[in-house]
């Protein structure tokens, strides 16, 4: 790079946020490094030797789940669409319960390295781990691309001058370097800091913020909602009104942003609204606009809900509990954790409405997803110092929030590709030399892959991205995983006809969507996308079609658990023989023993 | 502790152990799922059915922002921590069960 290229970059760039974002990336590479020496076996690099505490785990399970979705993601998405966006955090947190009380027990008795080995040792079926290992990758890329976002917002934000691809491309190597060199021993590690650094950086910036420019509800009680006084400053609970700037045109009215069935709900009705002459508009949609949206929340809340349960990335970490017991224990610390954290983004979203809206006409990197980083430089007012190493806090929570969520799917789809389809598949017979060079070659290719995945996504919202992550995991793991621990007349046939239907039929529906939104775009990506612009006067002429495209959970997971009764009820007699046994192993207390038993005799019956 | 050998007529291997297993536990899950998902999906219900309660000030917040955005978290801590000393002591149950079983050969 020649020196007026750099100065350019350079020009703009806060030294408090630089500082804050660089060391945040130098502890995560060298406690890769470090950790490096300390794995050295492949099994070390898969669950990191299943010797993991319930503290360590549950930080660092909390640490790979909150993403740049959760960090950036749910602010920026409660600042442009108000309420409705707070389904998101409250399910990514809640969808825990469901793993906790239906599948986190069972899965770690019968003990099995990831969700295909589950699938093949379940229904004794390397045909079908080779089915659900694909999942790992459809959900993993899904839920990269976010991430990428995430990574480019941050660094546009940080160097002024560097495009939105330059940043993805950037902080995508650095990690797939770290990850091809670490192995997951050093990401539990790592993840477990990096909860710590994330509850940090969403906390303590806000409250600062908050002491200063007015407290959450103030801000709320400053939107007016339907059925308040006409002044919407009586409404503020305490006598301090915030000062609200002016709502650029782009902004959302308050009555709609601050109560249910608002714009993010909305929207495909409102588009087919207009399509309609004028005239018809109003009784058009007093009579969809509500029932419509009421089905949109419900769709999203079965995705978000079943879709947590069903994460290959977090599933995965489970594994690394000494056992159920302990695995229990991690989910209820894990709830806690995150729990608390998901309090925090939506005062971002509910501060930055009234004191920075601005953001509401920005595009891309430049909009509403950038919210959390740039909302503490408000208090540059007071002294700039404090504004500016609040912002570099929220910056380097940023870091750790795409770092340790991309790390993580990468380890996973690594791992899957690595662990199953090179040492199952192709060469069965390859030495831990030549697994470990096929896991570093993967991680690359990987790696790759999802930066490629990453530069296209700009114009869309990172936190509806990852919704659509879960509604694919929730119509495909979901099932199969629900299924298979409590009935045990499932079948190999059945599990596979219904996860690979609920999924694909989610993962089209999702892509679709993508394509048509991208397609609007007045950039680039308008151009690449331009083939698919009529898709969008067709969702203006069947806004429901368009409802159920968009959030496919309400009829992909019933779907994918029907055609699993079906066709298993269809082939009933290829249930495996000894399905008593496996139940057992999914059910029975880990202190009788049976575990252990079940291996033996499978052994000695010459499985495989 | 070593595994018995595999004759598989005790009472840990009988069918009536493995149905009363699945049994308690899927109705400890499923009561606690219920509880949970009452909550979850009637809050919609309710913004559609009552928006005006759902409006109405609570310290600035409307009802429905702090019921979802804040209070919903401690709730399902309280339902999480209940399933865990729940399931832990049955699994407790179990064992105890099993072994008296396993002892006496048939019970």
């Amino acid at each position: 790079m020649s020196p007026p290229v750099l100065l350019a970059l350079l020009g703009g760039v806060d030294p408090w946020i630089f500082a804050f974002s660089f060391v945040t990336v130098a502890v995560t590479i060298w406690m890769g490094f470090r950790s490096r020496k300390t794995s050295k076996t492949a099994s070390d690099f898969f669950v990191a030797g299943r010797s993991v505490s319930v503290g360590w785990n549950a930080s660092a399970i909390s640490g790979e789940y909150l993403s740049a979705a959760s960090f950036m993601g749910v602010a920026g998405m409660v600042m442009s669409s108000g309420y409705d966006a707070l389904w998101y955090p409250v399910c990514y947190a809640c969808g825990y319960l469901f793993l906790l009380l239906f599948i986190a027990g069972p899965l770690r008795r019968f003990g099995a390295y990831t969700i295909p080995d589950f699938a093949e040792g379940r229904f004794d079926s390397p045909v079908f781990r080779k089915i659900a290992v694909c999942f790992v990758l459809f959900i993993g890329f899904f839920y990269t691309m976010p991430q990428m976002k995430g990574a480019g917002v941050t660094l546009a934000y940080i160097f002024p001058g560097m495009p939105y691809w330059a940043g993805v491309v950037l902080v995508g190597a650095v990690i797939t370097f770290n990850v091809a060199l670490g192995g997951m021993k050093g990401i539990t590690l790592v993840q477990a800091f990096q909860y710590w650094a994330k509850m940090f950086a969403i906390s303590i910036p806000i409250f600062v913020l908050m002491s200063v420019v007015g407290y959450y509800n103030q801000h709320l009680g400053a939107n007016r909602a339907p059925g308040d006084p006409v002044s919407a400053a009586q409404v503020v609970a305490g006598d301090a009104a915030v000062a609200r700037k002016p709502m650029p045109a782009k902004a959302p009215q308050d009555e709609s942003w601050i109560a249910p069935f608002g714009p993010l709900t909305t929207k495909a009705v409102n588009a087919a609204a207009a399509a309609l002459p004028a005239e018809q508009r109003t009784a058009y949609l007093a009579e969809h606009q509500r029932p419509y949206s009421l089905l949109y929340t419900y769709s999203l809340i079965i995705a978000l809900v079943c879709g947590t349960a069903g994460l290959p990335h977090i599933l995965v970490r489970f594994y690394t509990n000494p056992d159920g017991v302990a695995a229990k224990r991690t989910t209820m610390w894990v709830m806690i954790l995150i729990g608390i954290f998901y309090v925090f983004p939506p005062v971002f979203g509910v501060i930055g409405r009234n004191l920075m809206p601005e953001l509401y006409s920005g595009v891309g990197a430049k909009g509403t997803d950038k919210v959390v980083l740039e909302l503490p430089t408000l208090l540059s007012t007071q002294s700039s110092v404090v504004g500016s190493v609040l912002s570099g806090i929220t910056c380097a929570g940023a870091f750790a929030a795409f770092m340790s969520t991309f790390s993580g799917l990468l380890v996973s789809m690594t791992g899957a590709l690595a662990h199953d389809v090179y040492g199952r598949m192709l060469r069965p017979e390859a030495n831990q030399n030549e697994r470990l060079v096929a896991f570093k070659t993967a991680a690359v290719l990987v790696g790759s892959i999802a930066i490629v995945l990453g530069c296209f996504v700009e114009p869309l919202e990172i936190n509806f991205m990852v919704g659509q992550a879960f509604a694919i995991a929730a119509a495909s793991y979901f099932p199969l995983l629900f299924m298979s621990v409590w009935w045990r007349g499932m079948t190999m046939q059945g599990a596979a006809v219904g996860m690979l239907t609920g999924g694909l039929c989610a993962l089209g529906a999702a892509a679709l969507t993508n394509f048509s939104t991208l397609a609007l775009d007045k950039g680039p990506m308008g151009k690449i996308f331009a083939g698919f612009a009529p898709l969008n006067s067709f969702w203006a002429q069947h806004p429901l079609l368009r409802i159920l495209c968009e959030q496919p959970a309400i009829w992909t997971v019933p779907l994918a658990i029907t055609l699993m009764v079906v066709i298993s009820k269809l082939t009933a007699d290829s249930v495996p023989g000894d399905i008593r046994m496996k139940m057992l192993v999914l059910h029975a207390p880990e202190k009788l023993g049976l575990k252990q038993e079940y291996i033996q005799e499978h052994q000695a019956g010459g499985g495989h | 502790m070593p595994p018995p050998p595999p004759t598989h007529d005790d009472v840990v291997h009988s069918e009536s152990f493995l149905r009363s297993l699945l049994r308690r536990q899927l109705g400890l899950s499923a009561a606690c799922a219920a509880t949970f998902l009452a909550a979850l999906l009637g809050m919609p219900l309710l913004n559609y059915f009552a928006p005006g309660l759902m409006a109405t000030r609570v310290a600035g917040f409307t009802l429905s922002w702090l019921l979802l955005g804040v209070l919903f978290f401690p709730f399902v801590w309280v339902i999480s921590w209940y399933f865990i000393r729940r399931s832990i002591a049955l699994e407790e149950e179990e064992v105890l069960r099993a072994r008296r079983g396993s002892s006496d050969s048939r019970t």
